[in-house]
């Protein structure tokens, strides 16, 4: 069980799930431009969103509505945890759009650097 | 006394009267009217924490079916020591912050939004109170994002510019720990098939130590941990929050400073000690030996750009960031004093940053500015709002009578338990400096000679932002002097805690 | 088969990905950003989440790429170079996944059906949902009753949003000042698009109507429901020109709908409590517990899709029309 290359084909979803969380991650904490930092943002959670949806999966299974011809169905939880945190995430894009609209109309730009520069020759 | 049929839902209207008081805040066309209901709902709100912390002294733990289904099925409240404490904290200050606001809230905020602001603001204290109040660990994240959400707007509604990229770093730093979170609470569901803490308490004890499941639940700690540490600004991680304090409007300050720090050592707690257990936290993934450092450096660092602030609000949101290294200083010692101290340090440091974030709101009402230069001559412009900054600034040192006295002489206690001479030395030093950067302030207000007292306009704060202030102002003295009251709770909290059951 | 369709969507996900971390182009980035939720939404429906392929289709895919772009309208498109090399971003990224990576060892394998996930929680909610609640859909009976508070709270997440949102950017009413024939954001010279818009939204908003009443017998539900009818809104707006669509939806009308959406959930979690149940326990409303439940599921899901109506319309607004302002 515990040995690595019996769980490459057991962990390859998993794995990719988590390659995107950090390319996302990595938009976030290495771009100075704030509307590329919110796509990241959102590119890491989508990807949270996928590694989610994986633990749910059952193989062979259905999508979870009952019907008389399956009986087998992939774990509903998952599906509502997840639901919830797509409206969360969608929320914080908005309010952080917002503040860049904002931002944009106070300084000039959206970057960082260049915002950092305006403020400190104050 | 009251009917135990109605004592049975005290714990959902912790939450409800500031969840449906908001929507409500938005029908009304007039500020002034949304003002009152904010109050009147935060009033009750404090009524309720109050009821419940008495419920829970006499009858022991209580917990609420939301939506009638049980335990790990639906969603539960379930209030404990430690929560009743910490709900009392929070629905506490609103409850003073709101009649504060009125005022304040006028000369900071653009008239068409005074509606939307209290709405938000009572958003951000139901998502709080809800934090606490859960008992399902995917509820804590969803409420955790609701006040997380409503303050990154109420910071950004502050009068400079900076405010808005100030909330905008908060946005980003923040949900990089709440997704960080959201990770740590799918590892365990995965591991556990569950999400309510109790259950999960449950089903993690039986995982054994070195069998399948371990790595993940590793994993899953270390993520919470950073996730928490992001949300309460502990050393490497504070980068949001001095701007966020110091551009945010007054009335914001002081309940986010009072409050929302706090809540996020809750979560810490609540996941270290009720879910995973003491036992593992502490002996197998030594966060106490992880926290340490950063603690300490917290203390040190922090207090030392403190006083090197011109802008006093950033100074005192420094002084936060290391008063916030006391309180993980206490839970880092792993023993039942120091346990206390930290949870005891939490009540305390919310009574003094209260009292002193809302100083800096009412010299801004007069002055305008809270930079050091503003507070020339302001000892005899406004004795007694300068006189509550400086029992407050006291209580921050650690001034025997004062509140803030009592936690540190507790960690101090702990501190000499575990035999660390070298703990002990860098809590006083932490308190030295506070002397230093408090004394500044007090200098300038005090001692500098005014140059000119033309401007007759700066004159005392209007009563309806010193009685709140100077109610905080006591509350700092009479918990300095009779302390049995926040020190049985806390006490009462942490041997709780620590028998790693949710009593 | 199903093995084959993963590894493409996830093949064609990392490509995306890792384009969007080296375009500079921040309108090409925004369309990679939802090209990347539209291919996880078809990710989601193999891996039989079904609810959520359609509100991550509706939402990131749809919202979230609109309100980017309009953001985009009020700024820069253009990233700048980034000035320096972003080596510790590396280093702490690379962390972070190795732990990660470190943390799914102990995981049970893709698609394992006795991973415990499964077993604890999870079968209640298939084996009794039906006689307990009533909708076939899983998922709806979990979201609206096993779960409901947590929707509640999701219900006031997206409220505040849009609160939020208005008190940053504010929305003018500009109609004082301009009759609707000047309004120059209507697309004049479009005839085919203006002609089109007209006949589509009637559908748009039945098919919206379907979606949030048809949620407990298949996908969906007043969340998607009330993303699909901001959406026809938005097209309204797009083609025939915002102060059409305000007058048809003005500023007050869609803010007392967002509250109103927010009041009916709560107050349906409030009549529980009045007849003696808990908080959102909605077996005590109707007759039979299947019918108080069904009673509550249909008010709270109302609940949720007006509310979600009026504050993605109303965030849209306060973008749109920040613009001129």
């Amino acid at each position: 069980m515990d040995s690595i290359p019996m769980n490459v084909s057991g962990h390859f979803n998993y794995w990719v799930a988590i390659f995107l969380m950090m390319t996302g991650f990595y938009v976030v904490i290495s771009r100075g431009n704030l509307i590329k930092k919110l796509i990241g943002l959102n590119l890491f959670s989508t990807s949270v969103f996928i590694l989610y949806i994986s633990l749910g999966k059952i193989h062979g299974a259905t999508a979870p509505i009952a019907s008389e011809t399956f009986h087998l169905y992939s774990n509903p939880l998952p599906h509502v945890l997840i639901l919830t945190a797509i409206v969360v995430g969608v929320a914080t894009t908005a309010v952080g759009l917002a503040l860049t609209a904002r931002i944009y109309e106070q300084y000039g730009t959206i970057e960082e650097d260049e915002i950092r520069i305006k403020d400190e020759s104050l | 006394m009251i009917h135990l049929p109605h004592l049975a839902h005290l714990a959902i209207w912790q939450v409800l009267f500031p969840l449906l008081a908001a929507p409500l805040c938005l029908l009304l066309r007039s500020g002034r009217l949304a003002w009152l209901i904010a109050t009147l709902a935060s009033w009750a709100s404090l009524a309720v924490s109050v009821l419940l912390l008495r419920t829970i002294n006499c009858n022991g733990p209580l917990t609420y079916n939301l939506g009638g289904w049980p335990a790990p099925w639906g969603i539960t409240y379930h209030v404990d020591a430690l929560s009743a404490f910490v709900l009392l904290i929070v629905s506490a200050m609103a409850a003073l912050v709101m009649p504060y606001a009125a005022k304040s809230v006028s000369r900071e905020i653009d008239v068409e939004n005074h509606r939307l602001f209290y709405a938000l603001l009572l958003i951000c204290q139901a998502g709080l109170l809800g934090i606490v109040v859960t008992g399902d660990a995917f509820n804590m994240y969803v409420f955790l994002e609701l006040s997380s959400l409503s303050s990154y707007a109420l910071i950004a509604l502050g009068k400079r510019r900076r405010a808005l990229t100030a909330a905008f770093q908060y946005l980003v730093m923040g949900t990089i720990g709440a997704t960080f979170i959201l990770i740590g609470i799918g590892l365990l569901y995965s591991l556990t098939g569950t999400l309510n803490i109790q259950d999960l308490a449950v089903r993690i004890a039986l995982i054994p130590t070195s069998a399948v499941g371990h790595r993940t639940l590793i994993t899953a700690f270390a993520f919470l941990t950073v996730g928490f540490s992001l949300k309460l600004a502990l050393f490497p991680l504070h980068l949001w929050l001095p701007n966020a304090y110091t551009y945010a409007p007054s009335v914001v300050t002081t309940f986010l400073a009072a409050t929302a720090t706090k809540v996020a050592v809750y979560m810490l707690l609540r996941f270290s000690f009720s879910i995973l257990g003491s036992r593992f936290v502490f002996e197998q993934l030594t966060l106490g030996k992880i926290m340490l450092l950063p603690s300490l450096a917290a203390i040190i660092i922090a207090s030392l750009v403190a006083i090197f602030q011109y802008d006093i609000k950033r100074m005192l949101a420094y002084s936060s960031i290391a008063q916030i290294g006391y309180m993980t200083l206490g839970i880092s010692l792993n023993s039942h004093t120091g346990l206390m101290a930290g949870i005891l340090h939490m009540f305390n440091h919310a009574l003094m940053k209260g009292a002193l974030f809302m100083v800096m709101g009412a010299v801004s009402y007069r002055v305008g500015s809270v930079y050091l230069n503003d507070f020339r001559g302001l000892g005899r412009r406004m004795p007694w709002t300068m006189a509550a900054f400086v029992i407050g600034g006291l209580s921050l040192m650690g001034v025997p009578l004062t509140a803030g006295f009592i936690s540190k002489w507790f960690l101090i206690e702990a501190a000499l338990e575990t035999g660390w001479w070298s703990i002990t030395a860098v809590i006083l030093l932490g308190s030295l400096l506070a002397v230093i950067y408090i004394w500044r302030v007090v200098e300038t207000a005090y001692f500098n000679p005014l140059q000119e007292i033309e401007d007759d306009e700066h004159t005392e704060a209007p009563a309806s932002l010193l009685i709140p202030l100077w109610i905080l102002i006591g509350a700092n003295i009479y918990f300095g002097i009779d302390t049995s009251v926040p020190v049985d709770m806390a006490s009462w909290a942490a041997s709780a805690l620590l028998e790693g059951t949710m009593r | 088969m199903e093995l084959f369709i993963d590894i493409t969507l996830l093949t064609f996900l990392c490509i995306t990905a890792l384009a969007i971390t080296v375009i500079r182009k921040l309108f090409c980035a925004v369309m990679l950003a939802g090209i990347f939720s539209l291919l996880s939404a078809c990710l989601f429906v193999s891996m039989d989440a079904v609810d959520v392929a359609f509100t991550e289709a509706a939402v990131g895919t749809g919202i979230a790429t609109v309100l980017m772009l309009a953001a985009l309208n009020l700024s820069h498109s253009r990233e700048k170079c980034p000035p320096y090399q972003p080596l510790l971003a590396l280093l702490v990224v690379c962390t972070t996944g190795a732990v990660l990576v470190y943390g799914t060892m102990d995981l049970p394998a893709f698609g394992d059906a006795t991973a415990p996930i499964h077993h604890h929680v999870a079968p209640r909610y298939i084996e009794q949902s039906q006689q307990e609640i009533g909708p076939p859909n899983f998922v709806t009976s979990i979201l609206a009753s096993y779960r409901g508070y947590d929707t509640l709270a999701e219900t006031v997440v997206i409220f505040t949003a849009g609160l939020s949102v208005v008190a940053l950017l504010g929305i003018r009413d500009r109609r004082g000042g301009q009759s609707i024939t000047t309004d120059r954001s209507a697309m004049k010279g479009y005839l085919v698009l203006r002609v089109v818009t007209k006949l589509l939204l009637p559908f748009i908003f039945l098919f919206a109507l379907y979606v949030q009443f048809h949620g407990d017998y298949g996908p969906g539900g007043g969340f998607q429901a009330g993303v699909i009818f901001a959406s026809g809104v938005i097209i309204h707006s797009l083609t025939l020109g915002r102060d059409r669509t305000l007058k048809a939806f003005p500023q007050r009308f869609l803010t007392i709908l967002a509250t109103a959406g927010v009041l009916l959930y709560g107050g349906t979690g409030l009549a529980a409590m009045v007849r003696g149940g808990n908080f959102l326990d909605y077996s005590v409303l109707g007759a039979t517990a299947l019918a108080g439940q069904h009673l509550g599921i249909f008010l709270v899901e109302l609940g949720v899709g007006v509310t979600v109506f009026a504050s993605m319309t109303l965030m849209y607004y306060a973008f749109s029309y920040r613009k001129e302002a």
